[in-house]
């Protein structure tokens, strides 16, 4: 399967990264890493890039990580669309320290609009 | 968490616990801050596994014995405060405050028997006062946007909303003026100790 994972920075998009490296190891997917912006994350984007690299090479996938500027939820939708991506893997929301899950601005947007199905990881 | 807002003034003062009222269903409730006993964190766990799974909130209470038990080590800890809601021996609701850098974040639970009888007002009320008593300034939370009937109670509390861009609405509240603008005021926030009402 053809599958774009969009990740910034944020604690659950490690997690979503993770699981979809070792899962495109064993499935065989066509797998893309869309570093995205996002102003929320305390990492910067190239140590994003980083952390996604070594997670490929450490399953030794041949992953193409990709580094997108722009508005996230926006900018992944229209990858997916343009280059018929079959999936959207996001993380599955933040923790809050009471232990309560928010969805982020960025999955909504990809929720409502995209047109393939999205996995957010938990 | 990025800088969350809140509003500028301080809200008014909620009464301390412990309180005692009755409910719209006529029964006896009593609001008591919880203090380290085993006995009623087994009445919460209690409560919680008896949970209507319809009244999770963004993932809380966890369902199952074991999670709700690590849910609960985490919240009810020294730095964290909570009260409860009392029934006799019977746990009807849970409010509680858990640090967050310096906020904390606030969660309140009713179980489903005890609901729409008066008692979440109460009980927040009472965890407010508690925090209050006990100088936290900063209180956030989050709601679903849909959930209607937990809004409007923020609301009539005080809360305002801070963040709405996405499913859940963030909110805010002041408890207690910060010690930086007490000191530019010349009041001690410690000496203006809230009466209560009980």
């Amino acid at each position: 399967m053809k599958v774009l994972c969009g990740i910034g920075g944020s604690d659950d998009s490690f997690r979503a990264l993770d699981r979809t490296v070792e899962r495109a190891a064993v499935a065989n997917d066509d797998l893309t890493i869309a570093v995205v912006d996002n102003e929320d994350s305390s990492v910067s984007p190239d140590e994003v890039v980083e952390r996604a690299e070594a997670a490929v090479d450490e399953v030794e996938i041949d992953a193409e990580v990709r580094r997108v500027e722009g508005d996230p939820g926006s900018r992944l939708v229209e990858i997916a669309e343009t280059e018929a991506f079959e999936e959207i893997v996001l993380g599955g929301g933040h923790t809050s320290p009471m232990g309560k899950i928010t969805i982020g601005s960025i999955a909504e947007f990809v929720l409502l609009n995209a047109k393939t199905s999205v996995t957010l990881v938990r | 968490m990025s800088d969350r807002g809140y509003p500028d003034a301080v809200a008014d003062e909620f009464p301390p616990p412990p309180t005692a009222f009755t409910d719209r269903e006529d029964r006896e409730i009593e609001i008591r801050p919880y203090e380290g006993d085993d006995e009623v964190r087994e009445s919460l766990v209690e409560m919680y596994d008896a949970f209507d799974p319809a009244d999770r909130a963004q993932g809380i209470p966890p369902g199952g014995e074991e999670r709700i038990r690590e849910w609960l080590d985490a919240i009810l800890g020294g730095d964290c405060y909570n009260v409860i809601a009392w029934c006799g021996d019977d746990a009807a609701g849970h409010a509680t405050l858990v640090p967050d850098g310096d906020a904390y974040e606030l969660a309140i639970f009713v179980h489903q028997e005890y609901q729409r009888a008066g008692i979440g007002t109460h009980l927040i009320r009472g965890l407010l006062g508690h925090g209050q008593a006990n100088d936290v300034e900063k209180v956030w939370l989050t709601v679903e946007r849909w959930n209607r009937a937990a809004v409007s109670l923020y609301k009539k509390i005080g809360f305002e909303t801070s963040d709405a861009e996405s499913f859940e609405l963030e909110m805010g509240l002041r408890l207690n003026a910060d010690e930086a603008s007490a000191a530019e005021s010349g009041e001690s926030a410690a000496a203006d100790e809230p009466d209560g009402d009980q």
